[in-house]
């Protein structure tokens, strides 16, 4: 019980879990795991810091292909992210809206761009305020995920969600 | 800084006198039929071009290897010739060529002047006519050795062809180096056989889509140099660059209309759709071509400058549309089962070559400017982005196979299919017009 509630509070590891469920493929290693982010894990960071939104509460949603449509475990991450960055303040913030390779390069672009757009206008409908926030769409410029396979492309299709501002 | 669009060629061209016959009506040697099946390239043979160092031989490499790549020529091996030319002057014995089936001949020489210029002349020859198609004379600075060989190139090419050559001619692209998740991406510029590679940015910041200006001088492209991506211009010369308009987000996708004076785009809206807009460089002023909650991107327009073809997914996915230069009458033209995207108008104005994503793959094709006749030339996992040669029969793209993109070139029957050389991974490739 604990152990799940650990693991579903890193949102690497949900990303983990989630590309696995959909391929099927045990043994394939995310390179996005909290290790590998040099990361020390659930309970290291200190509460209201940047790592601590990253590991605790999780900086990053996934989408559907050709899609910017907000998924259902990807309102409860956000929703995770309103809450805390309406306890920290201090913080302004920066979605990054990206697409996988399976798209022409301006088309992800606009792709990207509309994905930021979905994940700032679900954190304004939970309270964060709009001036904080601030889109910016790289497309398929800036994959984590460099194989060319199902399990990347999904890791690939994401927003993420930066702060910057306060010092953290 | 070494001059790269400046006057750099100083080409006095002449026609050079029939040694043998009348002068010959303008029939072609090489029909271009798309629609006809196999092409049987002309056997052509090439002689070395007469000099006292190694520039004749350079130059006959270099006009060999682009006829060669057109896939409409097939130079014969030098090792079969039987006549060694003896002058740039001499008619050829003409049965030594036709024996070993070499249809079309040439002939020439290159040297240096007194004034340091290179002087390099051609004579192209119908074997089998027993006389002269074409003969002329250029004068060269001797930076421009490569250009004076694809300029000959060109000019055989037209005249067996019938249709305006390619050779003489850039590419700008985006040089792509380092990681898959941490690529850097430079603008350059190089011939359009991989050669004189001359970078155009730092690769501090991620740049995309280059386009070339219809004067050749200067590109647009997109840059993520000053945090938000933007359009920007850029003088080839001069390294000069500007911001194009002044919009709330993100611009993207530019090109210029076929007079120069205008860029189009697109432009992010704040709820995340992107429509097309036009800005007129000299007076600044923008126009909204479409105004729709979708994906508005990729306009490229007709060479005559009254259409705009772009890609929408206000359907649902994206398909190719076309609508007028003021955005009246927006019509889709692309049917078929898949996702289309970037589509580039002929500049023979008579086809839109684009990316289709079908079945897992990515295809490159051409269809008529009312979407009929769609025919896909090239297909692979992942490939994108054609760009029109300026003679409009044939196309680059690039396609990501080993670990990055490399620039291929195919000609619209698609069967032949030519790798670019480039030292560094390569995308968004785009062609200039013929250099004057």
């Amino acid at each position: 019980m604990s152990r799940i509630a650990a693991l579903t509070r890193n949102p690497a590891m949900i990303a983990l879990v989630a590309a696995l469920a959909i391929t099927g493929c045990a043994s394939k290693k995310t390179p996005n795991s909290a290790a590998d982010l040099g990361l020390n894990g659930a309970g290291a960071a200190t509460p209201g810091s940047a790592q601590d939104f990253t590991v605790n509460i999780g900086d990053r949603i996934f989408f559907d292909t050709d899609s910017s449509s907000i998924r259902a475990d990807a309102q409860t991450t956000l929703s995770r992210q309103a809450q805390w960055l309406n306890q920290y303040r201090q913080y302004a913030i920066v979605i990054e809206g990206h697409a996988d390779e399976r798209g022409t390069r301006e088309y992800n672009l606009a792709l990207g761009a509309r994905r930021a757009a979905a994940t700032r206008d679900f954190l304004v409908s939970k309270g964060v305020a709009g001036n904080r926030l601030k889109t910016i769409s790289y497309g398929k410029e800036r994959p984590v995920a460099v194989c060319d396979d199902i399990s990347c492309w999904s890791q690939n299709r994401r927003a993420v969600t930066t702060l910057s501002g306060a010092g953290s | 800084m070494r001059s790269f669009l400046k006057p750099l060629l100083m080409i006095a061209a002449m026609a050079l006198g029939m040694t043998a016959g009348a002068t010959l009506p303008a029939w072609a040697l090489v029909e271009l039929n798309v629609n006809k099946g196999n092409v049987e390239p002309l056997p052509i043979a090439i002689t070395d071009f007469q000099s006292n160092d190694a520039l004749g031989a350079q130059i006959t490499e270099i006009v060999t290897a682009d006829l060669k790549r057109s896939g409409l020529f097939a130079p014969i091996d030098k090792s079969a010739f039987i006549e060694k030319i003896s002058g740039p002057d001499a008619t050829p014995r003409f049965d030594d060529w036709k024996v070993i089936n070499a249809q079309a001949l040439v002939t020439g020489s290159v040297g240096k002047e007194a004034d340091g210029r290179i002087r390099a002349q051609y004579r192209l020859w119908d074997t089998f006519a027993g006389q002269q198609m074409a003969g002329e004379q250029f004068f060269a600075n001797d930076a421009n050795t490569r250009r004076v060989a694809h300029i000959i190139a060109d000019a055989i090419y037209e005249r067996l062809t019938g249709e305006k050559g390619y050779f003489d001619t850039r590419v700008v692209f985006v040089d792509e180096s380092g990681a898959k998740n941490a690529r850097k991406k430079r603008l350059a510029i190089m011939d359009q056989d991989g050669a004189n590679v001359r970078y155009l940015s730092d690769g501090r910041s991620i740049v995309l889509t280059p386009r070339f200006s219809p004067n050749r001088q200067e590109i647009t492209y997109m840059s993520y140099e000053s945090g938000q991506p933007k359009v920007y211009l850029l003088q080839i010369e001069t390294g000069q660059r500007e911001l194009v308009g002044n919009f709330p987000g993100m611009t993207f996708a530019p090109r210029f209309s076929p007079d120069g004076q205008k860029v189009i785009m697109s432009l992010l809206r704040d709820d995340g759709n992107s429509n097309i807009f036009a800005m007129d460089l000299r007076s600044r002023s923008t126009t909204r071509l479409t105004n729709s909650t979708s994906i508005d991107t990729s306009p490229s327009y007709s060479p005559d400058g009254s259409k705009v073809v772009f890609t929408s997914d206000r359907g649902g996915r994206a398909q190719i549309y076309v609508m007028g230069a003021d955005g009246s009458g927006q019509t889709r033209i692309s049917f078929g089962d898949g996702v289309y995207s970037t589509p580039v108008w002929s500049p023979r104005g008579d086809l839109i070559a684009f990316t289709k994503q079908t079945g897992g793959e990515f295809q490159i094709g051409v269809m008529k400017t009312d979407g009929s006749g769609e025919r896909i030339l090239s297909s692979g996992f992942q490939q994108e982005g054609p760009t029109w040669a300026p003679n409009g029969r044939v196309l680059m793209f690039f396609r990501d196979s080993a670990g990055g993109p490399k620039l291929v070139t195919v000609d619209l029957t698609g069967r032949n299919e030519q790798p670019i050389p480039t030292s560094n991974f390569a995308s968004d490739p785009a062609w200039s017009p013929l250099l004057e």
